[in-house]
């Protein structure tokens, strides 16, 4: 990738980070550093994309160690489940027969599977030896009938967060527009309903929850079009440009791909969570403003109120054994706010949350959920966070697996709401499932067997004999 | 001797390779309050790093110098000087290996010469050991990345006999055990027993089973290991009265440990099965002078019976195993010993010991080449990692797991496979795979002139379809 496009992709200018002095993502500090590569999150971005082959070219490591390890989950095909990579040798590395062999490669995942595309993703050693990606993307598409998309993603071009912007780079610059979607279904009883079309950015169905709220949408006339990426299907990015409205659902991560949207097709787009019972309403109500759609609108709001009145009713329980219990959150980016107004749902009070990837206008959400001192984490390391649980009499840690044994080595109860997490969080139904995950993690009598050292270790001294 | 049969297609599919500075993680990860610090792009540790807390279920110690594109173009030493100074100077540990990546090796970073530097500018971290290792991940795999860590520990640590005056034997009840990584914090544990139980002391290098056992310790938290083997230790290597070394793999760093300091050195390739575990326990016996205890002559006993139990089932039971050399040559001989039949055996990457597998074939290749084997050759129970989940779903067959990584059963990480009763095990839950599953049964013959009126075939269907589903439910 050229310096200059990749100065471009990090100044991405909706990114709030940008408007202050200190531009763009923030460099690691060697020895010091916590997450992945721009590898990593563009094979994050993307990787749920059910229907295609998505080749890692270069050495083991990068899919070696890393294949089949997030909980996406997909209707229908498997084929995104598989690790390919070229695996290269030190051979091809000194005698520079990558590209030939990344040809090759392509024609034998064609052969074997018939993908609907393959994406082949170049890593650090690969784009350090120079081999040409998109000339041979180009010229395997030509040879072999199928599409194939080049994500230049080499690991050290910087942070996740960028590499999941390189990915919705390349989806925009060589999917998005290639087809025209079908006319949509119609529903036999509502045969008259005016059907609108939407994407959603940055929503990776993890653990199955987008599951939660296509229910919403199919009732509300709303044809997801596409969701970028879980449980997507190339042919669906392909028609992302028809969609009327966006919605940038894991806010940092595509903000790219909403911002082009909207400058080459005109589509609005809005920021918005399917976490908690406010923001999904929030969300629903998004959609039938930026539509306008006086129909729509009256549909969404006794939706809303239906609904509502339903998960009040179904966690009133839950609330009564979760209320007054005390949560340090520490997460990324738009979940800093969006389960920040979940866990206030359901009765929690959050002592402080993390920021560490939010933006100012994360923060200021923040304050209008937690008040003007509310408590942000900047810098989360295990140590700084235990501390923290402790001075704020924190009851549970929750945040992203790998701090997940830093709380429970501590014997603090603990939730994951990232990429790995077996439970599916979003919707109205999702806030049920939360709930009861988090009375699980409380209540459980555990705890308090972990927390008494060994009986014999505090006998009375004369006891010993 | 084996025929290895080599990668023949340019795409790896569903790897079963892991990388060497993955495998040299591991062997830092033995040592008591130490960390690996990789140097290369941030993903290189933080794919490492999940991929070994979701195997042991652990917090896992691990650093990267983070590299981006301009000190990846223009030369990474500074990321490499800062990285080193700040891992020393924030946690103060007592050991970091400082490992390379793909990427330094393509850029030609010499992690040698930067460490000289390093030590010239930076006196007060003096007592801190670094041993650099070099681990680019375009050849050899996790035991080979391994063993180069541990051969560099050696190198670096273990002081010759002429400069020191060690002596072997000095330390008549002390005996050095070099650990590859195929064996887990369980087999560690039943090793360092079985060696006490001769009145022996053995210094385990590395230590697994002492900082990644899953142990709840006193303190909350730590940036280091909590346990493992001290480094202090390494001064002392040359004072035993004989070395082990556990894993073919490790022989040329065992053989550079015999060379420097004169101790006797005892090879086994692996202890799975009897004929492996008596050699042991004869070298063992040999080494204390005293007689074997009565107890190990128990638990032997036991294994034969266990083979007889089991060899109904599992004598020419069709097994298909997947795993990196030295764990494949253990699974392979167990195999043998009781009369299986091994219809595909399939490793990660090249190395010596394959040739001495007890097969007709090895291929070097992917998962994809263990399940076309396995259907071709039509293998009854699968061994392997939890990738092969997928695989023995899709052949409807029973799956042991063993190796890397096994992150989809709790535990599985510190099972017990050596010595006469890790092997009885495994040959119960071998046999049991095979009783859960479906074997081929002679198929209802309904005659022609003597039918039976309350023959119901749809019945037989579903008793099949039961059959198969139980399959899955066995681990």
């Amino acid at each position: 990738m050229k310096p200059s496009d990749l100065a471009a992709l990090i100044d991405e200018p909706a990114c709030t980070h940008n408007l202050k002095s200190k531009s763009g993502c923030a460099r690691p500090k060697p020895g010091a550093a916590a997450g992945g590569c721009a590898f990593d999150g563009a094979q994050i971005a993307l990787l749920p994309i059910a229907d295609v082959a998505h080749i890692v070219h270069g050495p083991i490591s990068c899919a070696g160690n890393s294949w089949d390890n997030r909980g996406a989950r997909s209707t229908g095909p498997a084929l995104y489940r598989l690790g390919l990579t070229t695996d290269l040798s030190e051979q091809d590395v000194i005698m520079g027969r990558g590209e030939k062999r990344l040809f090759h490669a392509i024609k034998q995942v064609v052969d074997s599977h018939a993908p609907a595309a393959v994406f082949v993703y170049s890593t650090c050693v690969t784009a350090l030896i120079g081999d040409d990606l998109e000339a041979v993307c180009k010229a395997a598409a030509r040879r072999w009938g199928v599409p194939v998309i080049p994500i230049d993603s080499a690991g050290f071009f910087g942070s996740k967060n960028l590499g999941n912007r390189i990915a919705g780079e390349a989806m925009l610059k060589y999917v998005i527009g290639g087809r025209e979607p079908e006319p949509p279904p119609v529903d036999p009883a509502r045969p008259e309903l005016r059907v609108h079309n939407i994407n959603l950015i940055g929503e990776y169905n993890i653990a199955g929850e987008l599951w939660h709220t296509l229910p919403l949408f199919d009732e509300l006339g709303l044809r997801v079009l596409c969701s970028l990426s879980g449980d997507a299907r190339f042919q669906e990015i392909q028609t992302m440009h028809r969609a009327e409205v966006n919605m940038v659902v894991c806010s940092r991560a595509m903000l790219n791909v909403a911002r082009k949207l909207k400058e080459r097709y005109g589509a609005p787009w809005f920021e918005g969570s399917f976490y908690g019972v406010r923001d999904v309403s929030a969300a629903l109500r998004d959609f039938a403003r930026l539509l306008d759609d006086p129909d729509l609108h009256a549909r969404t709001e006794a939706l809303i109120a239906r609904e509502e009145a339903r998960i009040d009713a179904e966690l009133a329980p839950w609330r009564e054994r979760l209320r007054g219990k005390r949560a340090l959150l520490y997460t990324g980016g738009v979940k800093s706010w969006s389960i920040v107004a979940a866990l206030q749902d359901l009765g929690l009070t959050v002592v402080a949350t993390g920021t560490k990837k939010s933006t100012e206008e994360d923060k200021e959400r923040i304050r209008e959920l937690m008040g003007e001192d509310a408590q942000m984490i900047d810098d989360g390391n295990p140590r700084g966070l235990l501390d923290l649980a402790r001075a704020n009499q924190a009851d549970i840690l929750i945040a992203g697996g790998r701090n997940m044994y830093t709380a429970i080595k501590a014997r603090l109860p603990f939730l994951d709401v990232n990429q790995e997490r077996e439970h599916g969080y979003a919707g109205y139904q999702g806030m049920v499932t939360l709930a009861r995950q988090l009375v699980r993690a409380l209540e459980n009598p555990v705890w308090d067997a972990v927390r008494h050292p060994a009986p014999w270790t505090t006998l009375p001294e004369a006891a010993h004999g | 001797m084996a025929e290895i049969v080599r990668r023949n297609k340019p795409l790896s599919v569903s790897p079963l390779k892991t990388s060497q500075p993955l495998g040299a993680s591991l062997a830092i990860l033995g040592l008591d309050r130490a960390i690996p610090l990789l140097h290369g792009a941030q993903g290189c540790a933080a794919f490492a790093k999940v991929f070994f807390v979701r195997h042991f279920r652990e917090p896992i110690p691990l650093q990267t110098t983070a590299l981006d594109q301009i000190s990846s173009i223009m030369g990474a030493d500074d990321s490499l000087l800062e990285g080193l100074s700040t891992v020393c100077e924030k946690h103060r540990p007592a050991a970091v290996g400082l490992l390379t990546t793909g990427l330094t090796e393509t850029q030609g970073t010499d992690i040698h010469r930067v460490l000289k530097i390093f030590r010239e500018r930076h006196p007060e971290f003096r007592a801190i050991r670094i041993v650099p290792v070099n681990t680019p991940d375009f050849s050899g795999g996790l035991e080979s990345g391994f063993a180069a860590a541990v051969q560099a520990m050696i190198d670096h640590w273990t002081p010759s006999v002429a400069a020191s005056g060690v002596r072997p034997g000095r330390r008549p009840r002390q005996i050095n055990v070099l650990c590859g990584p195929s064996l887990t914090p369980g087999d560690l544990e039943a090793l360092k027993e079985l060696i006490e139980s001769f009145d022996l002391h053995p210094l385990l290098l590395p230590d697994l089973s002492d900082s990644l056992d899953g142990h709840l310790a006193i303190d909350e938290f730590s940036p280091l290991t909590t346990g493992g083997t001290p480094v202090a230790a390494f001064a002392a290597l040359g004072d035993a009265a004989a070395t082990l070394v556990i894993g073919a793999s490790l022989y040329p760093a065992a053989e550079r440990l015999a060379q420097r300091t004169g101790t006797p050195l005892h090879r086994f390739d692996h202890l799975w099965g009897l004929e492996a575990n008596d050699r042991l326990i004869m070298t063992l016996a040999g080494i204390a002078g005293c007689p074997v205890p009565a107890r190990l002559e128990r638990q032997r006993a036991q294994l034969q019976d266990a083979m007889l139990d089991t060899h109904f089932l599992l004598g020419q039971a069709r097994l298909a195993i997947a795993a990196d050399a030295d764990l494949l040559h253990a699974a392979c001989t167990l195999g043998v010993e009781i009369g299986a039949e091994i219809v595909a055996a399939v490793t990660s990457c090249r190395a010596t010991v394959l040739e001495r597998i007890p097969v007709a074939q090895v291929h070097i290749g992917d998962l994809e080449d263990v399940e076309q084997l396995a259907q071709r050759n039509e293998a009854e129970l699968l061994l392997g990692n939890s990738h092969m989940a997928d695989v023995a779903q899709r052949l409807a067959l029973p799956l042991l797991r063993m190796g890397f990584p096994l992150y989809d059963q709790i535990g599985a990480y510190r099972r017990t496979w050596i010595g006469y009763r890790g092997s009885r095990q495994t040959l119960f839950d071998l046999a049991n795979g095979l009783l859960g599953a479906h074997q081929q049964p002679v198929m209802p013959y309904h005659s022609l002139y003597s039918p039976k009126p309350d023959h119901r075939p749809e019945e037989h269907g579903h008793e099949t379809a039961t059959a198969s589903m139980d399959r899955h439910g066995w681990h």
